[in-house]
Parts: C-alpha cells; structure tokens; sequence
C-alpha cells in the first residue's frame, strides 16, 4: 500500500503569528517538505494545480520534476490536474516529460477544479465541467497510445495527423486516478477505463465517500476490469499529530478555526467527528485510518494533508516525523487483513512493465485496458 | 393511504407567533385532507435548533445530524407549509439559509410540491412580503405554490371572529389556504419510498463519451 501526503499549496498567513510566508518561500519549501516525505517512509508526493491567488502551483510538472532529481523513491502525483481547463495536449506532453526525467516514478490525478473564474479565464464554462472532463481525457488517452491521432470534438481546435511527444516511457501511458468529492459521473470515467478512483475524503462525511467508492468499485467490475474488490482506490486524510491527543487539539485548534475551508464554521470537535479530520495522538491516527477500509473497502494509496491552514514549515516537518511512525505501523496492519487476490499497491511503471513482460509470453492474454478502451 | 406534510417554521422567540400560525395551517390542513379521506402525519421542523448547523453547512458544503433529517423530511414530503417572520421586507436570514442548504443534497427535490406560503410580522404593512419574497423563492425551486398564501399581523391574533376559529378574516384564510393544499396533495400520485441516493440516474459512460 502507497502512504504519502498532498498538498494544495496554498499561502495562507499563521494565525497565531500572523506571518505570511512569500511565494518564494512557500514553492521553496514545499520541495523541502516533499524530500522529507521521502525521507521519513512516505511513498508519494502529490501537488495540487491552481491558477489563483493565494496558491502557487500553477505549474505542478516543473515542482514534480524537481523533486524528482533531489529523490530516488518518491512517486510524484499530482491532486489534482485540472484537465477541463488544460488543454489535454500539453498534459499529454509536460507528463509524459515528467515520467521520462522521473524514470516513471510518477502518475497524475485527474480534476476538474472548483474555482469559478479559472474556466473563463482559460476560455472555458463552468457548467460543463463533466462534458470537458470527459472529452479532454478521452483525448488524453489516445494521444498517449496512438501515435498519429486524428480527432475532433467540442472544445479545443481539431487535430489532424497530430503526434504528441515524448512517447511514454516504454511505450507505458502514465497511470492515471480520477479524482472527485461528489459527481458519481466521474466515479463512471474511472471505471469505464480501470483507471484509479480518488475520493477527497477530507470535507465530506464518510457516507458520501463510501456510496462514491462503492459505485465506482461496481462499476470497474461491470466494464470488466476485475472484481469490485480488486478496483484500484485512493482516499485523502487530513491528521494533525502530537505525542499526547491534549497538545495535538490545542496547538491545531487555531488553525482549525482560521482554516480557509472551514473556519468559522463548525468547532474542530464538530468537524472531526463530521469527516475523517483527526487530531490527536499517533495511536488514535492509526486507529481512525485502520477503520477507512471498514467503509471504503481494501484501498491502495492513502494520502494525507499536511501542509496548509498556515501550518508554518517547520511544525510541517515535524508532522512527517511523526507520520512516518504512523504509517510504519499502518503498512502492516493494512496487509494483515488484505485478502490475496486483492492488490496492494496501484499499478507503477516497474510493476506495468513487468506485467507486460510477462504477458508477452502468454498471447492469448491480452486484454490489457488499451484494447479494452479503444475495442 | 398516508400523506407526509412537512412544516417550515422560522420563528425566534419561543413560543413565536410564527410557530402559532404554522400549528394553524397544519391544524387545517390535517382537516381539509381527512375530509378527502386522506390521513395525514405532519413533521414540524422548527429551524431554530438549527440555526448553527445551517451556517456550518453554507461553511463546510455539507449536511450532519438533525439538520439532514430535517431537510430529508421536507424533501420526501407530499406538501409543505413554510412559515417566516418578515425581516426587512423578506423572509428571515434562517429561513433563506435552510433553503440555501437544502439544495445542498436535494436540488429538485421540492419541484412540483405543493407549497403553503406563511408569514408574520408586526403590522399588516408587510403583508406583500408574501409574493414578493416567498413565492419567487419557491418558484425558483420549481415549487407549486399554493394561490392563498397567509399572513398574520400582530393584530391578527386580537381581531374580532377568532375565538371560535370559525370565523373571521384570518381563520377564513386558513382554511382556504388549507383546502387548496389538501387539493393539491390530494392529486398527487404517493411518493415513491425508495431512498435516491443520486447514484441511480448515472449515465452509462458509452453515452457520456458520445455526447
């Protein structure tokens, strides 16, 4: 199972301090903070994508590739790309960029983005946020498995003869989660692929995560990709940890209470028992995680928000001291109860190639999803 | 059979003149459908106990605890009566904002319920808040609302023919208001039971490729 962390990269000032960090120092210390996931055990770094102020990754390729020279283990991912408003071509190419000078070290998340403005301002309608979800990523898929495309659709210029370069790494799309909080449509794109189903998690009450997993789960069986169990889910998490549970609630409640998302509205008491937030000791972060897959079901990469509400980066880092404590006790506990025919990571690039390696010595198995997807 | 009438009463003040009307239209109500032959359970949601989790829901984007119970009982109702205090020529901040968040889960739920539109306040002056306010509100939410909406001044609950309940301008009112929901709900096939959980209207992805 794949543990790590994503950010939104917002520039939030401290609330107890009232000290705003600059752009230059949040981009600076975001690499920081993702080489430090990888030193304490984490398995993966994921960057949001937003084109406003006060948040700075707008060009979440550029920090990936980065981080990627500075680490050796780290799966870079994205949470998300924001494929209505990004023309699918230059997805195509900045990832495929990516997953070369990562050594396929890398996926990406795909999202449609929740801020208004940024559809016009990229010459797109907010109320078709499904309709370019879908085409743009039907795009995205072939141009990454076919290398002249020819193609026509709503909402960008039509391509005829088009090559998108670089090819992927080995031939190897890079694999791709849909995430979404609440549209079961994209649950349905992610199992008409068998790609990976990403639930937020992190604002919502556990219900509505369980009922989005469950569809997608039913449906990555019906479109024959495997057994419900076997489909490929990643939840988001939200902790602020300390020894004791005590210090834990008092040194976050300010930060709860000036949250961008949801301060000033429900108390920290309200929203942790509202929604996956917890705040607390080591042990109690280990037993709220341990109780996702009781309503999510076996899952294979858990995320955590860490750094942001104007956390300051030092107390960031701290946290993921004490994250990868949390998750070296989680790993195994995950696995003891994982029946065996279900996986325990989501697919990478080793274990892709790998699998194809061994498919082509068995012809008569070729129902990989490529010739799924384009039958 | 049975018919669900869910009331929506915005009233501050404990007991509120706005509680007091609503009982009143609900009273009717439960009446003028039982002459029909219909029986009638009526769920009064009082909105404020509520009023933290409205403005935590409008903060968070989702619902918890009695206030999803409240808004899943107005949302599987066969008819509505909503009652607000007039705050500044409109409807209360509470009362918009259990709306507000009712669309949350429920966007069409209330298209084609019967509505019985109520309000209160201190003098008859503020009377139109009732078709200025309340009823472009439900028309927006695809609401059918009742023609006799009712409204009580202060002076209302003094004037001369109440005592009875039979008589008067306010009773009379009532009762019209009533009728004409019981008729309504009256010629309304019974809600499906089943629970929509948004999840059964998916459109198969073939179809959404295609679009």
């Amino acid at each position: 199972m794949q543990f790590g962390i994503f950010t939104v990269g917002d520039v939030t000032t401290d609330p107890t301090t009232g000290r705003t960090p600059s752009e230059h120092e949040r981009i600076v210390d975001t690499i920081a903070i993702a080489k430090h996931a990888e030193e304490v055990g984490l398995d993966v770094f994921a960057t949001g994508q937003h084109h406003n102020p006060p948040f700075v990754p707008s060009a979440p390729t550029t920090t990936l590739a980065f981080i990627a020279a500075q680490t050796r283990r780290l799966i870079l991912s994205t949470s998300t790309t924001l494929v209505t408003t990004t023309d699918p071509v230059r997805i195509a190419e900045d990832y495929a960029t990516l997953q070369h000078l990562s050594e396929g070290r890398m996926d990406l998340m795909m999202g449609r983005g929740n801020t208004g403005p940024v559809y016009p301002w990229f010459g797109k309608d907010i109320r078709q946020g499904i309709e370019l979800a879908i085409e743009n990523y039907a795009l995205l898929h072939r141009l990454w498995r076919e290398e002249n495309v020819d193609w026509e659709g709503h909402f960008r210029t039509p391509l005829q003869g088009f090559t998108s370069t670089p090819r992927p790494l080995d031939d190897l799309p890079p694999f791709v989660w849909h995430g979404s909080i609440r549209s079961p449509e994209i649950a349905e794109q992610a199992a008409y692929y068998g790609d990976g189903f990403f639930a937020n998690h992190i604002f919502w009450p556990a219900s509505h995560t369980a009922r989005m997993v469950r569809f997608y789960r039913q449906r990555f069986e019906h479109y024959g990709h495997g057994r419900a169990d076997q489909a490929i889910v990643g939840l988001g998490g939200q902790v602020y940890l300390a020894r004791n549970s005590q210090d834990a609630v008092r040194e976050f409640r300010p930060y709860f209470d000036n949250a961008p998302v949801y301060g000033h509205g429900p108390s920290l008491e309200e929203f942790t028992a509202q929604t996956p937030l917890t705040v607390g000791s080591p042990q109690q972060v280990i037993e709220r995680t341990l109780g996702f897959r009781e309503y999510a079901g076996d899952y294979q990469r858990q995320l955590f928000l860490l750094d942001h509400a104007g956390l300051p980066t030092a107390t960031v880092l701290k946290q993921l001291d004490l994250l990868g404590e949390v998750v070296r006790e989680l790993r195994p506990a995950f696995e003891a109860v994982r029946p065996a025919h279900v996986p325990s990571d989501p697919p990478t690039h080793v274990s892709r190639l790998a699998e194809r390696a061994a498919g082509e010595g068995d012809e008569a198995a070729s129902s990989d999803d490529v010739e799924l997807v384009s039958a | 059979m049975t018919r669900q009438i869910a009331v929506i009463t915005a009233g501050l003040s404990e007991p509120s003149s706005t509680r007091l009307l609503a009982d009143r239209l609900a009273d009717a109500t439960r009446t003028a459908l039982a002459v029909r032959g219909e029986q009638v359970e009526v769920d009064v949601v009082e909105l404020r106990p509520l009023a933290h989790a409205a403005v935590d829901a409008t903060l968070t984007g989702f619902t918890s605890g009695p206030l999803t119970e409240a808004l899943d009982t107005v949302a599987r109702a066969d008819g509505v009566i909503a009652v607000t205090p007039t705050f500044q020529a409109s409807y209360s901040g509470l009362f918009k904002s259990f709306l507000d968040v009712f669309t949350i889960d429920h966007a069409d739920a209330l298209r084609g319920t019967p509505v019985l539109l109520g309000a209160t306040a201190g003098t008859a002056r503020h009377s139109l808040v009732l078709e200025s306010a309340m009823r472009p509100l439900f028309s927006y939410l695809g609401a059918l609302t009742v023609p006799t909406a009712v409204f009580a001044a202060s002076e209302d609950w003094g004037a001369a023919g109440q005592a009875d309940r039979t008589a008067g301008e306010l009773a009379s009112r009532i009762d019209r208001a009533a009728g004409e929901l019981a008729g309504l709900v009256t010629g309304r096939p019974v809600r499906a039971t089943t629970e929509d959980d948004g999840f059964g209207e998916v459109v198969d992805f073939a179809t959404l490729l295609s679009r």
